[in-house]
């Protein structure tokens, strides 16, 4: 079985999102970029499936620039056995991007495909949900537990009322939450290797969608500053500050 | 041995700043057949690097003649120099000192010119490891043979976690340490040879800075501002830099001498006043933070320079200590030092002989000629300026070299007259961030939390008892990021480190009086990620 796992290259987790000044855009200019942390889950989840021996090949696939080649490869040097980038500068989004995955899906014809549940940059959250619709197969979304055994798959999905267990027959779409997995260190002999592995870039142009954005981005603006809290001596003087803010 | 994976390399360099970088990327130029990899502790290329920084530009033309064409983020032609000597509330123009003449130079961004240098060097074949430290120096009868790359995963009680990876072994035949200012491992390595036997005492600054965007129309591009005197007093060596970008940005910070005298002095707040000035206040009021960072950097010059080589070892760039006092400037010594390195390894196979050759270069000659401009204000600030006036009219060729003292053991102890100071500026102050917890927050930074604490204090008992009666603890002040706390409670006083604030600027390190603080690198990747400083 092949596992296909989405990547998408996002503004590193660890650094402070600036908004340019013309409020168009964030600024990406001299920022860090990372694999999105839940994508980053994916692709260990589909490194274990291959490594208890119920899968042969673990693909990883991102839609973006050609500097993604940096999270392919780091996706490689985790382990994934080849990667593909569909290589465009334009931003794309969630339904293009679902239309393209099902390109590689028709392509590739893996038993399961594996996504984080959102990426962190725009925290749409619709991906995974809109290729199983297209590919017409089931799908398990958020999911925190995972165990796979005679070609049936049982999922933990984090759900608001708790943890509901469901079952899906393969193939299927995989989103994945945080705690399914703590993804592994990536070593440096295997960033050497990684290197020899077969990368494919194909030019997004190149695949049969076009199709113009659903979503018009309006402007960006940062979220109010608060202002510094007060500090009060008494209880007197805490209700007689509510007063004033007309909270009591 | 051990489980763990050795990895074999003609020549190993520990540090992506740029003297590490112009070293690889020479070497692959000179001979493209070497295998050469480049270890660097921060997430990425430029994570942890952080300077001023206006460069002289002549040996990056001479190691990527390119560059120009491929410029960092960050890089605006020098225009106008200002020097100016800040009363409480005045500002007065001195004239210029001729090496803090900028004509011809660049104010860039150090992290993202290393980040292009580490693209350059990966297209020449170079194997670059970000996110991986050296943790230990690997020795064997006396010759250096490698380096040993930290463990990532193990806990903070020091056992391995679930997804622990031993760090691997590099052996090398050549290990160049490029780790910039106060390096872990040059350290080691700086004892273990002993490097500093015929050099003075190695000095240091800590040097902060902050990128603002500022309200349009008010910065100038290409103007250089440097300031002396308030907020300091005149026997506290330092100043302050102003350098102004396009897009309405600026970079503004401050350099301290860490051989202060008053223990209860707070670099970072003297920072935070200088910017409260009426004269800088006005430059960044209605602006806003965009980032944050502090560095220690090399203050002393040519007589405190270890010897550069040892058996299967040289020393590069700040790591070894070749930055220009007086012009403030190291990252065009730090290129060049990287070069001789590259050139005399690929010539003699070794670096052996790497000391002399450096001595007899050129920047060594520029080293010389300023080499009593800093030590010259050990006797104060007005004294240092006539000094410095003399040394740079004669070129340097005075027949005495001016001795340096160990930073360590310049403070005074509490009691033995602290200078007087406003006590009520917190309340005035109005430009963010509002501490140095707020400012780490402008660095970005991450570690992860699970981890053994990586400010190995020797004998904690001190801390409550001498240190606080002595100093009254100055880790807990010149800290930059706040990650020395004397808490108390029932069971009485004790140090606290809280190891994930930490910027890796190893003031610590150097500052610590009783030396029983030692900084070593934690889980690679981990840090700050400085973005554009």
């Amino acid at each position: 079985m092949k596992v296909l796992v989405g990547i998408k290259r996002v503004i590193d987790y660890n650094v402070r999102v600036q908004i340019n000044r013309e409020g168009t855009d964030v600024v990406k200019e001299g920022v860090k970029m990372s694999i999105n942390p839940f994508d980053e889950i994916a692709v260990e989840a589909a490194l274990r499936i291959r490594e208890a021996g119920q899968a042969d090949e673990v693909i990883v696939a991102t839609i973006g620039p050609g500097a993604a080649q940096q999270q392919l490869r780091t996706a490689l040097a985790m382990g994934a056995d080849r990667a593909i980038l569909l290589e465009t500068d334009r931003e794309i989004q969630p339904l293009a991007a679902a239309r393209a995955l099902m390109k590689l899906v028709e392509k590739e014809q893996p038993g399961l495909v594996l996504l984080g549940k959102q990426a962190i940059d725009d925290d749409a959250n619709q991906v995974g949900q809109m290729l199983a619709a297209q590919w017409d197969r089931p799908q398990a979304t958020f999911i925190s537990g995972l165990d796979l055994s005679d070609g049936k798959l049982k999922a933990v999905r984090e759900v608001d009322a708790g943890l509901e267990t469901v079952e899906v027959s393969l193939p299927a779409v995989l989103t994945v939450d945080l705690r399914l997995n703590e993804p592994r260190f990536v070593k440096m002999p295997d960033i050497m290797k990684a290197k020899r592995k077969p990368l494919e870039t194909i030019a997004f142009d190149s695949i049969g969608i076009d199709m113009p954005p659903q979503l018009e981005n309006l402007g960006y603006e940062a979220p109010p500053k608060r202002s510094g809290g007060v500090r009060v001596d008494s209880v007197e003087a805490l209700v007689a500050a509510l007063n004033d803010k007309g909270v009591l | 041995m051990s489980d763990r994976d050795v990895m074999q390399y003609d020549v190993a360099v520990v540090g992506g700043g740029p003297a590490g970088l112009a070293c690889a990327i020479r070497l692959k130029n000179q001979k493209p057949d070497l295998s050469v990899c480049l270890l660097e502790k921060g997430s990425e290329l430029g994570a942890h690097a952080l300077s001023g920084a206006v460069m002289e530009p002549g040996p990056l033309d001479e190691l990527w003649p390119g560059w120009r064409d491929n410029p960092p983020g960050i890089c605006v032609p020098a225009g106008d120099d200002e020097f100016l000597f800040l009363s409480r509330k005045k500002a007065y123009r001195l004239p210029t000192p001729p090496q803090m003449n900028n004509h011809g130079n660049f104010i860039i961004s150090l992290g993202s010119l290393v980040k292009n240098l580490g693209g350059v060097a990966e297209t020449l074949g170079v194997d670059v490891f970000p996110g991986f430290s050296g943790a230990e120096l690997l020795i064997d009868e006396e010759r250096v043979i490698g380096v040993r790359c930290g463990d990532m995963g193990v806990q903070a009680d020091g056992t391995p976690g679930p997804s622990h990876a031993p760090g691997v072994d590099i052996h090398a035949s050549v290990t160049v340490l490029a780790e910039g200012c106060r390096g872990s491992l040059s350290k080691q390595a700086i004892r273990r040879f002993r490097l500093d036997a015929d050099s003075m005492p190695q000095t240091y600054g800590l040097g902060f800075k902050e990128l603002w965007r500022l309200p349009e129309g008010r910065s100038q591009p290409g103007l250089i501002q440097h300031t002396v005197g308030w907020p300091l007093d005149a026997r506290t060596y330092g100043g302050s830099f102003v350098y102004h970008l396009d897009d309405d940005r600026v970079y503004i910070g401050f350099v301290i001498g860490l051989d202060y005298e008053d223990p209860v002095f707070s670099p970072f707040e003297a920072f935070q006043q200088f910017k409260h000035h009426p004269r800088m206040h006005a430059l960044l009021e209605g602006g806003e933070i965009l980032a944050s960072g502090a560095r220690t950097l090399v203050e002393g010059g040519l007589q405190a320079l270890p010897r550069l080589e040892m058996p299967g070892a040289v020393l590069v760039g700040d790591a070894a200590g070749t930055l220009n006092v007086p012009k403030i400037k190291g990252i065009h010594m730090a290129l060049d030092s990287g070069m001789i390195a590259a050139d005399h390894i690929a010539e003699a196979g070794s670096g052996d002989g790497f000391d002399a050759r450096w001595r007899g270069s050129g920047a060594a000659a520029e080293l010389k000629k300023v080499r009593n401009v800093r030590p010259g204000f050990n006797r104060g600030l007005w004294l240092g300026l006539i000094n410095a006036a003399w040394e740079t009219v004669t070129a340097g060729r005075s027949p005495w070299t001016l001795k340096t003292r160990a930073d360590h053991d310049s403070l005074r102890t509490v009691g033995d007259g602290t200078a007087a100071r406003d006590e009520n500026w917190l309340d005035k102050r109005d430009l963010p961030p509002r501490d140095r917890l707020a400012s780490v927050y402008f660095a970005n930074n991450a570690h992860e939390e699970d981890q053994p604490v990586h400010l190995r204090v020797a004998d904690t008992s001190i801390c409550a008892t001498r240190c606080y009666e002595e100093f009254r603890n100055p880790c807990t002040r010149f800290c930059p990021a706040q990650v020395y706390e004397i808490v108390e409670d029932e069971a009485g006083r004790k140090l606290q480190i809280n190891a994930s604030n930490c910027v890796h600027c190893k003031a610590c390190d150097i500052k610590d009086p009783y030396q029983i603080i030692d900084w070593v690198p934690p889980e690679g990747g981990s840090g700050p990620n400085y973005q554009n400083l």
